[in-house]
């Protein structure tokens, strides 16, 4: 038996964000009725035209931007043609010989560097649904015409893990700079694999196979497994690996001859005589980086190196942009970067736990008047939860509210601590009677402490102090 | 009245100060229509019409402002998307289409409240100098039914030149304006590529095809191109092009393109062309020859790169969608080659034939590109001779309108009408067509001027002083 040595590169599709279709003022949205975001330009109606949406153009520039790809200054929309009923022009209009996007690169957690080939801005094509026989195949070309970023990497990659660490990296760099939602199961995001096998320490490669419909993260990885091994099984039996697009099946767990190479097309592409050659200038490309936020990979850095995070609080800040910008809107107001992340982290995501775009129900620099509380003791950390649930409910500022509440604490806990001294060595029956039955007594030493203090100690903080000198 | 005698000033005029109804002018020339069907121009006439210039005599009569072509109608070629009306192509393949939408152009006559009120005969999808590839029949010749009409905008001239309409809009991708004006002796222009939006012109080489006015007179044209003139947000190749605030000249300096001299020496028409040199020498203007070195280059160019834009704008007609599916097809397949087999014409086929043999992977750099670098350097070549003259004048066609029949089985026999016309064409520059003499069968001849990008002013004007002066 032979070893061999696994050669992946991707092909990855995303769906862009923006309010219009790429080439129509059509809606570019998921779940509406059939049909229903359709105009003459995307139907491909005979005599319309296509007009390039710039937020588009845009999207993709930043995508580029993400990855360090090198922007071009001048790039044409080409036309792919062939025919399929989802395609309403029987031609795609894709990016050939010049892209928005060249080169660019992503380092995995290992150090290793993925390159990209390009970045390029193309059309989707609309959904067939194959009803039956008789009734006869549906077309709904609410899709046609979205705006799509085809990402097409080197063949850098040896195994699943790194594909799978790769698509997250992309897709989380995507959302968190707003380029596209990346939701897999809407085919937000589409990733097909190419993928050959060469006898190890070959520089030959061998013969790849295309696969095509992964849908989710897991079937890439699995697709990825599923074809190493039956590459090898083919090999190994001392028969060829034929080139060829491969269909996986998630159900069924493989995949199964889409088209071979005899039967592959010829695109004949072009440049669209519809569209002129989009001209990008430096100062475009500089306007939109200004316009970009730090990704989350940068961000982490800064969170473990120069805030001292734990790795885990980096990753967990960095799950979405919103998250780290609230943190990092706390970090400006309060210098003290592990607390406000044990707030974060603690108290305010489990509030909206469940829910899948979320505002956290409190403004940062409300949150960080209450840290700042219980960081000058004015209350203890029990109290600045109560505070905090209290400001949530009633959107009154914390400081004003904890007044009002009576929550704050003028006498400290060494004022508290004192009278408690004082009291148990004054009086040993209330120090019996706490050991036979605290919750009998309790009230009594609060009482005390209220009674010499005027009323101004935290009754739940003597609470929480009675233990240390009675228990 | 003879309405067709009338200029489109003279009708709006007529019409806005109620001395003629708009719906005896549209009445009038339906008539003319059903009179003239022999000809085969006029594929239909929209029944709409006469309700429409009849609500507009009512605005009139009730003082309301109207617009530039109030109460005209004109006549369209059956290529241009007018919403709610059929819109063929003059193919079996959309034989049953009605278009969801208006044509900017539409829109832009509508707005000035023109009567849109017939679609015209034409070669199928815009393909031929005859007007004989078309579905409904060959289109005749206005003054010679045995000939043909030219092509491809055949029903359009020859509606103009047998009174069935006063305007009719063609299109122009490598002469489809002005060869059929020639034929009929009627005035067509090919304006600067981007001028006239092409959205909801059903596309046959999108960088080449440009909509044009075909009338009886210069001024209409004019008046007309005005009209449909300017920048679209909805084609991103068009332009704004303000030709008509652009000044005029006393004299002009006419030239003669040296690369075509001895072509057109050999032309059965030679001595009409050279007495319109010295027409305009007597004129006062200087003739001048000047170099445009790729010229005889340029029909190869256009039967490479109008193809290949065709194969792909075409693509769409694939049984699918639009009438023809083909009762045969048991696959996919099958749908796609058996409907494009049935629903297709010859001439069609055989330009998509040629399309998607010069982009195909191998060829694509031998065909494609090298006829895109010839492009650009025609645009050059033209913009340097025209720093050295105002127009460069050729004969529009080799010669006369040819018998029907004469040339439909020799593809390149007919590819060879365009010679003078695909140059302009080819570098995106305006031409203009005007009736100048008659040939040795006494059927029209046109002249053709072409000028630098937005000349189209200097070219009319040229024109007109030609015809008042000149011509004498």
């Amino acid at each position: 038996m032979k070893e061999y040595d696994v050669v992946i590169g991707l092909e990855i599709h995303a769906e862009l964000k923006t309010k219009t279709k790429v080439f129509c003022s059509c809606k570019n949205e998921f779940g509406s009725k059939p049909n229903e975001n359709t105009c003459p330009v995307c139907t491909g109606m005979p005599g319309a035209l296509p007009i390039i949406n710039k937020k588009a153009v845009e999207l993709c520039i930043k995508a580029g931007l993400c990855f360090g790809c090198k922007i071009s200054n001048y790039a044409v929309m080409e036309r792919k043609n062939y025919f399929y009923p989802d395609l309403s022009k029987a031609y795609q209009i894709s990016q050939l010989v010049h892209p928005l996007c060249i080169g660019g690169q992503i380092e995995l957690a290992s150090g290793k560097v993925m390159r990209l080939n390009r970045i390029h801005l193309e059309e989707d094509a609309g959904k067939l649904t194959h009803i039956s026989k008789s009734v006869g195949t549906l077309v709904d070309y609410n899709r046609g015409g979205t705006p799509l970023i085809e990402i097409v990497t080197e063949p850098d990659f040896s195994s699943a893990e790194e594909v799978d660490e790769f698509l997250k990296r992309i897709r989380e760099a995507l959302v968190f700079a707003d380029i596209a939602n990346c939701k897999m199961e809407e085919g937000g995001m589409r990733c097909d694999v190419n993928l050959s096998l060469k006898e190890k320490g070959s520089t030959i490669l061998g013969t790849r196979t295309e696969m095509k419909n992964l849908n989710s993260f897991k079937s890439v990885s699995r697709a990825i497994e599923y074809e190493i091994k039956r590459q090898t099984e083919v090999l190994n039996a001392g028969e060829k690996v034929i080139q060829e697009t491969r269909k996986w099946d998630d159900a069924k767990g493989k995949n199964l001859t889409m088209r071979s190479k005899e039967e592959a097309q010829d695109y004949r592409y072009f440049p669209d005589p519809d569209i002129l050659p989009i001209a990008i200038s430096e100062e475009d490309i500089a306007k939109i980086a200004s316009e970009m936020p730090q990704l989350p990979q940068a961000r982490r850095q800064k969170y473990v190196e120069e805030f001292g995070l734990p790795k885990y609080d980096a990753e967990i800040l960095t799950t979405s942009k919103y998250i780290s910008d609230y943190f990092e809107e706390c970090t400006k107001l309060l210098n003290s970067p592990k607390k406000i992340s044990n707030w974060i982290m603690v108290d305010l995501l489990k509030l909206v736990k469940e829910q899948e775009e979320f505002v956290f129900p409190i403004s940062a620099q409300h949150l960080v008047e209450i840290i700042k509380m219980v960081e000058e003791k004015t209350i203890n950390k029990t109290v600045g939860i109560q505070l905090l649930e209290k400001v949530i409910e009633t959107r009154q500022p914390p400081k004003s509210l904890a007044d009002k509440m009576g929550l704050l604490v003028t006498i400290s806990n060494e004022q508290i601590l004192e009278l408690l001294q004082k009291l148990k060595a004054e009086n040993t029956k209330v120090c019996e009677d706490y050991k036979a039955a605290p919750e009998k007594v309790v009230g009594f030493i609060v009482g005390y402490v209220m009674k010499n203090t005027g009323g101004k100690a935290n009754s739940m903080l003597v609470k929480q102090l009675i233990p240390e000198v009675f228990g | 009245m003879k309405f067709e005698e009338l200029s489109l000033q003279e009708l709006v005029e007529g019409i806005t100060s109620q001395k003629f109804l708009s719906e005896s002018v549209v009445k009038y020339f339906i008539e003319q229509c059903e009179k003239h069907s022999d000809l085969n121009a006029i594929i239909e006439v929209f029944d709409d019409a006469i309700a429409k210039a009849k609500a507009l005599d009512e605005k009139i009569a009730r003082c309301e402002k109207v617009g530039k072509l109030a109460g005209v109608p004109v006549a369209i070629k059956d290529i241009i998307a007018c919403k709610g009306k059929k819109m063929t192509c003059a193919s079996k393949f959309m034989k049953d289409y009605e278009s969801p939408y208006s044509a900017t152009i539409i829109k832009k006559l509508e707005a000035e409240d023109a009567i849109i009120f017939a679609r015209t005969n034409m070669d199928e999808f815009a393909m031929g100098s005859s007007c004989e590839n078309s579905c409904y029949g060959a289109c005749k010749n206005s003054h010679d039914q045995t000939r043909v009409s030219g092509g491809s905008s055949g029903g359009s001239a020859v509606a103009v030149a047998s009174g069935l309409c006063p305007v009719a809009i063609g299109t122009d991708t490598g002469g489809s304006v002005r060869q059929p004006s020639s034929f009929n002796g009627v005035v067509g222009i090919k304006p600067t590529y981007g001028s006239v939006s092409r959205f909801g012109i059903v596309a046959f080489a999108s960088s080449t095809d440009q909509a044009g006015p075909i009338t009886k007179t210069i001024e209409d044209n004019e008046f007309i191109l005005s009209i449909l003139a300017g920048k679209d947000a909805n084609d991103g190749t068009s332009i704004e092009n303000d030709f008509i605030s652009s000044p005029t000249k006393e004299k002009y300096t006419i030239g003669i393109c040296k690369q075509l001299t001895e072509k057109i020496k050999q032309l059965d028409t030679y001595p009409q062309f050279e007495s319109a040199i010295h027409a305009f020498e007597k004129m006062g203007y200087d003739i001048v020859e000047v170099d445009v070195p790729h010229i005889a280059d340029c029909l190869a160019c256009y039967y490479i790169l109008t193809p290949a834009e065709a194969t792909s704008n075409l693509a769409r007609f694939d049984g699918v969608k639009y009438t023809i599916r083909s009762e045969e097809a048991k696959s996919l397949e099958e749908v796609y080659v058996k409907s494009r087999s049935e629903g297709f014409g010859e001439e069609v086929k055989r330009r998509i034939m040629l399309g998607n043999f010069v982009l195909s992977s191998g060829y694509f750099d031998a065909y494609y590109k090298k006829a895109k670098k010839l492009q650009t350097l025609l645009k050059q070549e033209f913009a340097e001779a025209f720093k050295h003259c105002d127009t460069i004048i050729t004969p529009t066609t080799p010669g006369e309108a040819f018998e029907i029949g004469g040339k439909i089985k020799d593809p390149v026999a007919m590819y060879l009408e365009d010679l003078f016309t695909v140059p302009a064409s080819i570098a995106g520059i305006p031409a203009l067509s005007i009736p100048y003499a008659k040939g040795k069968t006494g059927l029209p001849l046109g002249l053709q001027l072409m000028g630098a990008q937005k000349s189209e002013k200097t070219l009319y004007d040229i024109a007109k002083k030609f015809k008042q002066g000149g011509a004498q």
